[in-house]
């Protein structure tokens, strides 16, 4: 999937994967997509609400030799 | 700086029934599946992403005259919002409590029950933030275990401050809400691990099987630990009548509820068992023995000093799984409209059975969560 920006987060505990997340998707325009690689387990769920609650959008969310991507469409 | 909180210190004012408010900042779905309780604890939950921008949102409902404690998942978000609500909101009794709800998970805080009559005593463990509870029975020089839960260093500590050997680990059936420690400690200080054998046909282990007519001897005292055959939540589950005066009833019997038949998959199988252990064998036992359960669900259940325990003959009064004379309706209450299962019941099942070796990490993050072995109304 084709992303406007890629945030990495990898070794980041919690809060960071967050915090980091929206000031990188404050810098996007609506509608452009957020690539984001973290290994915090509890970004997934935090992530999910942190997301609707700022009315984006959760494009899709992989997980992989213990990487957690995710797609985030700015809204 | 925001003050830190061990989990310790909480559960001694839990335990000690003090108020305490907390501020919950994980996001709301694992807050509702599972908080912080205790009879004076008042918490509210603002997920921490949700005042990244400021802290303004809560502060009208936090108190500015009390101590504010404040919990994530592992402690890093909340000391981040209790550093915010000092520096932004001129708040100055935050805590951050240490290590977050997967260090309050993994907390065990001992609770002396009484003393045994040839001397000796027995503890019991309340783990809470989990509802389980497992004890500790010593006697001249030796302990038992019953139930022991994976943090296996707490118990050794335990008994090494009073300077008592641990030989018997016991546990009352095959548990399917938390990953037993009683083979691994058994393995490190050379005791005897005991389980029932109808839940541990499918072991990968040896262990001592626990058998009625067969008492275990704790010290050179007669300090008895006799096992009474109680099935209904597990095949095998068993309960133990300690010192002729205080009854362990596993998962079978709860102080507000009972067990859930239905752990193994099996709840239709195993309703006539629960019925038989509750409505007949547990009546012709003295109604004055001391219930100690393996669980607790609410945090009303937390007596004196954190306490969970009843008079058996008091639950025959008051319990409401105890008072259903209808087969049919009690077939009813105890299969249909259960509360979900625990978090990865199945894994911990074939932890527990040997079937499978997770890693520590991945062991904390099967438990994490609400026990819920008991049926409610």
């Amino acid at each position: 999937m084709d992303a406007n920006k890629v945030l990495d987060a990898k070794g980041l505990a919690c809060p960071m994967p967050i915090v980091k997340t929206k000031k990188a998707i404050e810098e996007l325009n609506s509608g452009e997509i957020l690539e984001i690689h973290a290994t915090d387990k509890g970004a997934k769920s935090d992530l999910a609400a942190w997301v609707k609650s700022g009315n984006h959008e959760l494009i899709q969310d992989t997980e992989e030799d213990g990487v957690l991507k995710f797609w985030v469409k700015k809204g | 700086m925001p003050k830190e909180m061990t989990t310790s210190e909480l559960a001694k004012r839990i335990v000690n029934h003090e108020e305490i408010f907390i501020l919950d900042v994980r996001n709301t779905d694992e807050f509702d599946d599972w908080k912080i309780e205790g009879g004076k604890v008042e918490v509210i939950n603002e997920p921490y992403f949700n005042l990244l921008d400021g802290v303004d949102p809560i502060v009208d409902k936090l108190p500015k005259d009390k101590e504010i404690i404040v919990v994530c998942a592992k402690g890093g978000s909340s000391r981040m919002i209790a550093e915010m609500l000092e520096e932004e909101a001129g708040f100055t009794n935050m805590m951050n409590l240490e290590g977050g709800m997967k260090a309050w998970s993994e907390h065990l805080e001992p609770v002396k029950v009484g003393d045994l009559k040839d001397g000796g005593a027995l503890y019991e463990f309340v783990r809470l933030g989990k509802g389980c509870l497992s004890y500790f029975v010593e006697s001249n020089g030796d302990a038992a275990i019953i139930d022991t839960n994976r943090m296996i260093s707490i118990y050794e500590s335990f008994a090494a401050e009073r300077d008592v050997q641990i030989k018997h680990l016991i546990d009352t059936h095959l548990h399917a809400d938390h990953i037993s420690g009683g083979r691994e400690l058994a393995e490190k200080v050379g005791g005897t691990y005991y389980l029932p054998p109808k839940d541990a046909t499918e072991v990968t282990f040896d262990y001592t099987p626990v058998e009625e007519g067969r008492d275990i001897t704790v010290g050179n005292t007669t300090v008895k630990v006799q096992p009474i055959y109680s099935p209904g939540h597990t095949i095998g589950s068993t309960s133990f009548i300690i010192d002729d005066q205080y009854f362990l009833t596993g998962d079978i019997l709860f102080v507000e509820s009972i067990g859930r038949p239905d752990l193994a998959g099996k709840a239709e199988d195993w309703v006539a068992d629960l019925r038989n252990t509750l409505y007949n064998k547990y009546k012709e036992l003295s109604e004055d023995l001391l219930v100690l359960p393996a669980h607790y669900s609410f945090a009303k259940e937390l007596g004196e000093g954190g306490l969970v325990s009843a008079r058996l003959g008091h639950l025959y009064k008051v319990n409401s799984g105890l008072q259903v004379d209808d087969e049919g309706e009690f077939r009813k209450m105890v299969t249909e409209n259960l509360p979900p299962q625990p978090n990865a019941y199945e894994d911990i099942r074939k932890t527990n059975m040997g079937k499978i070796n997770p890693e520590n990490e991945e062991q904390r993050e099967m438990e994490i969560g609400p026990n819920r072995c008991a049926v409610h109304e």
